[in-house]
């Protein structure tokens, strides 16, 4: 188990000795953490004696406290600043004030304790620092390898995580506490949203995985010359049970002897991402049709339906990250907000071109062209 | 309970799981609950009833969609109580406070409520807020 070091901050001796008891005890965990952090503390009783043992040994996470006897927390918290010294920094406050709060918060605080608080209060805002610090590792990590991927999108993926969970846990405590009786099958309806809301997130994680792999694989190795309409087939055979529970008709017209070089992965991510789009995002009795074709130096993929379609506004941010249109037609569809943006950067990785026609309750056709192999 | 003495409780929040879970509990608490999935829908109701309590959720269609909601609520009438529930602060580091002058000034709210919170915990609000 990592320890993270944290620098206590406080010039009540009783204070110090406190937080120290309590979280010598802590762990904590997360989804994506590969083990628990557990946690090592340190004290100091003045802001000045705080920075003179931040250089000799710089902690994880600092505990500051605002009021102190020379320089005061927020003055701290500036030196660290400008020293863009790497601390995640959480004020304890005895009035929290949003005043106070804006303040630190520009200058760098990760989070506020307000003052008096409890053991349990006490861990949460440590949980939620060592999840930032754990997120913020991951972000270098990847920037380090150049391949940036935003804070913003970590929590907004976090909030994607948590309404489920959220759900979860609400349908689990009715259940716990009987709230709907003793017979079980009065309990069919939300067993079966929590059930959609477990598959929803089987289905954010794979697409998370589709998300960040596009990004870091080592692609040369594996790009071969792909049989496009090969990788169609296999791609509608893929979404047939879903098609056929929904009634909608799949046809496919592809032209033999159509290659692009790519790794045959991504070629069939950007077919099922499609595919399923033309299928969830479709009417009952609704029809999509996919073709295949070589023109000119190109490949065009068309994946055409007569479903609920878009309007202008709807197509412009379609390609971002965790956009879902939502809307009264799509009421009920569920998705990850991510399929798009990954066919769009795949295609882009391969120097190809992405358009989309779509007219709302008229249909969406999308065109892939990558650059014949 | 009887029927009429019923309070009734806006809530809104684009999670459908949300909405049966409120709804299931505020019911079982005596209160009636409107349950609607965007602010548009909610304000479409607003136009014509005023609810004793509203329940907002912060981000719907937009990122502030409570707020905006909130500042029509009050404006409407000031005396509709409001609790803002959300899940984004967590990442983002921030609680919004409302026992002071100046948070109150920002965020137009009676009650601020982090996703994740139990049952019990809005029960208490509800009825500090409301009886």
């Amino acid at each position: 188990m990592e320890k993270l070091k944290i620098l206590v901050v406080d010039d009540e001796p009783g204070i110090r000795s406190g937080i120290s008891r309590i979280l010598s005890s802590h762990t904590v965990s997360f989804p994506f953490m590969d083990e628990d952090y557990g946690f090592d503390c340190r004290e100091a009783s003045t802001g000045e004696e705080a920075l003179e043992m931040v250089a000799s040994d710089l902690p994880h996470i600092m505990l500051l406290d605002n009021k102190l006897p020379g320089m005061d927390g927020i003055e701290v918290l500036q030196v660290i600043q400008e020293s863009k010294l790497d601390i995640m920094v959480a004020m304890i406050t005895s009035y929290a004030s949003l005043e106070i709060a804006a303040k630190a918060t520009d200058d760098g605080a990760r989070d506020f304790i307000p003052k008096p608080f409890t053991p349990a209060e006490l861990k949460s805002s440590i949980d939620l620092i060592a999840k930032q610090l754990f997120l913020k590792r991951i972000t270098r990590s990847m920037k380090e390898e150049g391949k940036k991927i935003r804070y913003q999108f970590l929590s907004v993926l976090s909030h994607e995580l948590k309404s489920p969970l959220n759900a979860l846990e609400g349908y689990l405590r009715m259940i716990q506490e009987k709230d709907l009786g003793d017979n079980l099958d009065d309990y069919r309806e939300i067993l079966g949203r929590c059930f959609q809301r477990v598959e929803g997130m089987r289905l954010l994680i794979m697409d998370l995985m589709d998300f960040t792999r596009i990004r870091l694989e080592n692609r040369e190795e594996r790009i071969e010359r792909v049989d496009v309409a090969e990788r169609a087939r296999m791609a509608l055979s893929t979404i047939r049970p879903l098609s056929i529970q929904k009634n909608i008709d799949i046809g496919l017209t592809a032209e033999d002897l159509v290659f692009v070089n790519a790794a045959p992965n991504d070629v069939d991510i950007v077919f099922n991402n499609l595919l399923s789009n033309a299928v969830k995002y479709n009417r009952e009795g609704g029809e999509v049709e996919v073709s295949v074709r070589k023109e000119g130096e190109n490949v065009v993929i068309r994946v055409r339906d007569n479903g609920i379609g878009m309007n202008r506004e709807e197509i412009s941010v379609l390609f971002n990250e965790f956009v879902r249109i939502k809307n009264s037609r799509t009421k009920g569809i569920t998705g990850s907000g991510l399929g798009l943006s990954i066919v769009n950067k795949i295609t882009e990785i391969y120097r190809g071109k992405i358009q989309v026609e779509s007219e709302p309750d008229r249909g969406s056709e999308f065109r892939i062209i990558l650059p014949a192999g | 309970m009887g029927q009429n003495h019923q309070k009734t409780i806006l809530v809104a929040d684009d999670d459908p799981d949300v909405l049966i879970i409120l709804r299931h509990h505020l019911e079982k608490w005596g209160y009636e609950a409107i349950t609607v999935d965007s602010r548009r829908e909610a304000e479409k109701y607003l136009e014509v009833y005023s609810p004793h309590l509203a329940i907002l959720d912060l981000m719907m269609e937009e990122d502030d969609s409570g707020f905006i909601l909130s500042y029509r609520i009050k404006k409407k009438d000031p005396e509709i109580p409001v609790i803002i529930s959300t899940a984004v602060s967590g990442e983002r580091g921030i609680r919004f406070n409302l026992d002071d002058e100046t948070g109150r000034k920002w965020i137009k709210a009676d009650h601020y409520l982090e996703k994740g919170y139990r049952m019990e915990e809005l029960k208490n609000v509800i009825q500090k807020l409301i009886g």
